[in-house]
């Protein structure tokens, strides 16, 4: 369980070789609670990368930390693999960290613009469906969900990966109401442009961010009720005047 | 028993929460059915007995699993004439002082507040301003009935090697169902109390050291804020029960008159920036000032000698939202409470209500009993992210010097800490899995801690 001052023992992420993830996982170590983390994603390199530094994080000394093999895009496999992971002890944060950015060829195919959906929503929704069901079995725990300001408002450039992250949060933040009062709380993060791996060779958008500033937000909004969080903050009245420009005018901004 | 109901529980400091199927069995045989269906559980999050959930942290909560509420057995027994009674472990200590003092018997020791039940006190082993002199209460229960892992009922003396597994052990060795407790005669429903100031941190020792020897209840209020020449003055009250006859200061209520006290409405919520330092500040100084300067002798009840702080219910409400926690430790060397002090005014912590002790020698044969010779230190913060590092800091430099924290209070402490603040942890859990072989009863505190 979070301590009283918000620190967990056990961490669960879906998407270990994520910059954000990786971030946030040394974030939440330099705690000093960590007892279990859980490095859920893709075999290959970036994981045993990812595996790597988490073992050489400070603060990491007393922790188990395993690799176990997820994908996102196979969701009759998410029941029995989040099964496993709530059988063999407590998971007090279970960041959801997966996601794929389309690139301009993606988009243009019908079969692999699904294949995004898939990924991103439909993968999603498995395995927060099967987290929230055994986190509401150990009456505590919180989901942090990595959505973006994509999913404010599709951008004409980016409606693919936008439309995927609105359904995202929808269906987080709905979750996360449902789940009032039985001790597990969502946290919605919607950050903007943020430096990694995802955005690299990008221009960086106005507002961005680096990893870091994502996962200290993480963790400091841990306790309490489910909630929205966005990185940086500004983000927030930023993408409330966008969400209201008309369609004739939003269409033709640059982004 | 009434219906098993989903329930968020928190602890006193309201800064962890966790939800749990919570019941209330009307009998002890109800008691025992639950205990032998959540062993019959594969895989099951066990069960967990709670009284009035004023431990600070997570010891009562038990999330994902079950709850008993022990709040059906509060009988009372008839008192004999040696002064022993029992009293059914969901009794408070309020409600055995309404009934015993006006026939002329003192609980043998009492918490902070009255509102604790007879099987949480148990549980923690408490200890109260007569430690020095009495121990915890731990050392006045003659025996005590407890339903254990496998359901069934057994009765447990000083002299089971299970009674020291129960005693301070955190509801984790089975739910007790009637303490026989051996009680204290008094002549009046008053203390004879001496209140004097003090201007620094060695005279406010000084004065405790000096005190215990004169009386049966000490106690310090310390202001943690104050620097310089002033650090560490405080407030020094020792108590006695008033005798008949001879009543200096006033006269003293007699038994018959006798009321557990009075209680104001506390505030429904707050908002988080009630306590801010100024605020600490101006109420430690106006807190100090109040005190005479020289040395008085006054009557007092005993709700505003030993319960004063329950005249505000539900006053935890005024941390707000973020809740608070108590950070209670104890420690032989007199240099270190100074040491500690001293970190938590450089790291600015918000020290409010901070209590100085001693404690005379622990419970024999009670592994996880808190109370071990020397000071402690209790002072109630809110539960912000600020004061982790130093926290975190005060306990490894305590521990380095044989100290540890109290598992009623804690919420927060690195569970590789545990063994050495308690290092007979190993033998607490060979005892407790003679009583509870299938780790039946758990806690949120438990899984945090590894106890078991
Ligand atoms: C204002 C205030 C002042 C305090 N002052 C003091 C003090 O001076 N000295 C001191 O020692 N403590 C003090 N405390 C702490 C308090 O005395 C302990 O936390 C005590 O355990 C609370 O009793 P409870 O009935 O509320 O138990 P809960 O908080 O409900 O439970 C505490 C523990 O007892 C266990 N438990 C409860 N009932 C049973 C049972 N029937 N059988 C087995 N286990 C059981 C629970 O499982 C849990 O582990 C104070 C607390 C407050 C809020
Ligand atoms: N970067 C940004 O600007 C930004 C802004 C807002 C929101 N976000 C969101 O934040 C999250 C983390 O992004 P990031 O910036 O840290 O990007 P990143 O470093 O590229 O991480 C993406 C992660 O998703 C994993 N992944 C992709 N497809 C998967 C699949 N089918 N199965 C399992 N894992 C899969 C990747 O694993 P592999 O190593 O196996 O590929 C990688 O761990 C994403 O959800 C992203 O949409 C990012």
């Amino acid at each position: 369980m979070l301590d009283a001052l918000g620190s967990p023992q056990s961490l669960l992420v879906l998407g270990a070789s994520s910059d954000i993830a990786q971030a946030t996982v040394a974030a939440v170590a330099a705690r000093g609670r960590l007892n279990r983390v859980v490095l859920a994603g893709r075999p290959g390199e970036r994981r045993d990368a990812a595996e790597a530094s988490a073992r050489a994080l400070p603060g990491m000394s007393g922790a188990a930390i395993t690799a176990v093999d997820f994908e996102a895009s196979d969701s009759t496999s998410h029941s029995s693999f989040v099964d496993a992971v709530f059988d063999a002890g407590e998971v007090d944060v279970a960041l959801v960290a997966f996601g794929v950015l389309p690139d301009a060829a993606t988009v243009a195919d019908p079969s692999a613009a699904a294949n995004v959906v898939t990924a991103n929503f439909t993968g999603a929704v498995s395995a927060l469906t099967a987290i929230s069901a055994r986190m509401r079995g150990q009456g505590h725990g919180v989901i942090v969900v990595l959505s973006s300001v994509a999913g404010e408002r599709p951008r004409r450039s980016n409606y693919l990966y936008g439309a995927t992250k609105a359904g995202l949060d929808a269906f987080a933040t709905g979750l996360g109401d449902s789940l009032h009062g039985s001790g597990v709380s969502v946290v919605v993060v919607r950050p903007g442009f943020v430096r990694t791996k995802m955005t690299h060779g990008m221009d960086a958008a106005p507002l961005a961010v680096g990893p870091d500033e994502v996962a200290q937000a993480i963790v400091t909004s841990l306790r309490g009720p489910s909630r929205t969080v966005w990185v940086p903050r500004p983000m927030r009245p930023v993408m409330s005047l966008l969400r209201h420009l008309p369609r004739t005018v939003f269409r033709r901004l640059p982004i | 028993m009434t219906g098993v109901e989903s329930t968020l529980l928190t602890g006193w400091g309201r800064a962890t929460a966790s939800l749990a199927e919570v019941s209330h069995e009307a009998s002890v045989e109800e008691i025992a059915e639950t205990v032998r269906s959540a062993r019959g559980t594969p895989r099951g999050r066990g069960v967990l007995s709670r009284g009035l959930g004023r431990s600070y942290g997570d010891a009562a909560q038990n999330g994902g699993g079950r709850v008993i509420r022990t709040d059906a057995l509060t009988g009372i027994g008839v008192i004999d004439a040696s002064g022993q009674v029992d009293v059914g472990a969901g009794a408070s200590i309020g409600d055995v002082l309404a009934y015993a003092v006006p026939r002329g018997w003192f609980v043998p020791v009492t918490p902070g507040t009255r509102h604790v039940t007879l099987g949480g006190a148990v549980a923690a082993d408490v200890h109260g301003k007569n430690h020095h002199r009495d121990g915890s209460i731990g050392s006045h229960v003659v025996e005590l009935d407890l339903v254990d892992g496998r359901g069934q009922l057994q009765t447990l003396r000083p002299t089971s090697p299970g009674f020291g597994a129960v005693v301070g052990g955190m509801g984790l060795s089975g739910v007790v169902t009637r303490v026989r407790l051996r009680l204290r005669p008094i002549e009046t429903a008053s203390l004879t109390v001496h209140t004097r100031r003090t201007a620094d941190l060695d005279e406010t020792m000084a004065a405790l050291v000096a005190a215990d020897q004169e009386h049966r209840y000490t106690v310090a209020w310390l202001d943690t804020l104050s620097s310089g020449a002033s650090f560490g003055r405080g407030v020094l009250t020792s108590g006695d029960h008033s005798t008949v006859g001879s009543s200096p200061g006033g006269e003293p209520t007699p038994l018959h008159d006798f009321t557990t006290g009075r209680v104001l409405p506390g505030p429904p919520w707050a908002p988080p920036a009630l306590l801010t330092r100024r605020r600490m500040r101006m109420f430690n100084e106006a807190y100090y000032r109040a005190a005479p300067s020289r040395a008085t002798l006054s009557q007092e009840s005993v709700a505003a000698f030993f319960h004063p702080l329950d005249v505000i219910s539900g006053w935890n409400r005024i941390y707000g939202r973020t809740g608070f926690l108590q950070y209670q430790f104890a420690v032989a060397d007199d240099s270190c409470v100074r040491h500690v002090i001293e970190m938590f005014q450089r790291a600015g912590v918000p020290g409010f209500l901070a209590v100085l002790k001693r404690f005379g020698p622990g419970t024999e044969g009670a592994p996880l009993s808190f109370p071990r010779p020397g000071w402690t230190l209790a002072l109630d913060m809110p539960a912000l992210p600020g004061v982790r590092d130093v926290l975190d800091a005060a306990d490894d430099y305590l521990v380095a010097r044989g100290g540890r924290l109290y598992l009623a209070k804690d919420s927060r402490v690195k569970p590789e800490l545990i063994p050495a603040m308690y290092p007979d942890l190993d033998r607490w859990r060979e005892l407790r899995d003679q009583l509870d072989p299938d780790h039946v009863f758990a806690s949120d505190l438990a899984r945090r801690l590894t106890l078991c």
